[in-house]
């Protein structure tokens, strides 16, 4: 029962990002547009919104000592550094991102519309995730070494893969 | 032609942070989405059913919302890419995303908000390539 309640998560994280257009891809393309002539700056408003909102609950939610349910809550800051791994990931998603206007979000948003596009995106994302966690590993390598349970390595240690 | 929309996508980026939000308040967790959806499908003891049932929240809401403002389903726009380009593209996310350990949530709206300097990195390197993706295509408008 616990876990349904991310199922609330789900969904606003699901009207948000219809509302504010990122679940559009043209309008995503339109956005990272810069220099077309045509640009669409609204998306930029989407990070405004978000990132204000979300930086400023988990200020109150590091009030408590531990999550409502289970684990342990992350730094209040992310200590996530800076690797050849992530930016060459980052490049990586950065190009199929330009290429689509398509993120991992709008694309299980978008499932409802039963396009083949979008399920076409899905299907290699899923893929591709696979062969990388395989290849790459779940994480990248962290000087600590990593505790032993996996649901508290993910909740404290904050690897980067946990933040995607 | 796109609209300005900086209300709407305000708003939108809000409940996006409050969904966030909600999840680290429930469970400690890090609701970037390429990371909980690449762990559904390597998952941990214990830590994959949330994970689940955010995602089916994820579709959920997509089909909910669209259902309520049928405005911004009519006005959804894929011309400029088709079926096999959307594949590639599905290929190169699901890939990078899972190296670089974050997408546009995870690196962009959760590690900004949290002073990372891996996600304040990652995030300027995916919206330069795409960017530049986009530039190179030269499609909108086209």
């Amino acid at each position: 029962m616990r876990h349904a309640l991310h199922f609330v998560s789900g969904l606003l994280f699901a009207a948000g990002l219809v509302i504010s257009g990122m679940a559009n891809p043209h309008k995503v393309v339109a956005f990272l547009d810069v220099a077309g002539g045509k640009w669409d700056p609204s998306l930029a408003f989407v990070m405004v919104g978000a990132i204000g909102s979300f930086a400023l609950l988990n200020q109150l939610i590091h009030r408590r000592e531990r999550p409502v349910f289970e684990g342990k809550l992350p730094g209040r800051r992310s200590d996530t550094g800076v690797s050849p791994r992530l930016l060459g990931g980052a490049a990586l998603f950065g190009l199929g991102w330009g290429l689509s206007g398509v993120c991992p979000g709008p694309a299980l948003t978008d499932v409802s519309t039963l396009r083949p596009e979008v399920f076409a995106y899905l299907g290699t994302m899923l893929v591709g995730m696979v062969i990388a966690q395989r290849v790459f590993g779940m994480d990248a390598p962290k000087a600590p070494a990593a505790p032993a349970d996996a649901d508290a390595a993910d909740a404290a240690t904050e690897p980067p893969s946990s933040v995607s | 032609m796109d609209a300005f929309t900086p209300g709407a996508s305000t708003l939108g980026g809000v409940l996006i942070g409050l969904a966030t939000a909600l999840t680290l308040l429930l469970n400690g967790k890090i609701a970037g989405i390429s990371g909980v959806v690449g762990r559904i499908l390597r998952p941990a003891p214990g830590d994959a059913l949330w994970r689940v049932w955010f995602v089916a929240g994820l579709i959920a809401g997509g089909a909910l919302t669209f259902a309520l403002l049928p405005a911004s389903k009519a006005a959804l726009d894929f011309s400029h890419a088709g079926v096999g380009l959307m594949a590639l593209a599905g290929l190169f996310v699901g890939l990078g995303t899972r190296v670089g350990g974050g997408c546009t949530s995870g690196h962009g709206v959760c590690g900004i908000s949290r002073g990372s300097t891996g996600g304040i990195a990652a995030t300027c390197t995916f919206m330069a390539v795409a960017g530049l993706v986009v530039f190179a295509r030269g499609k909108v408008g086209g």
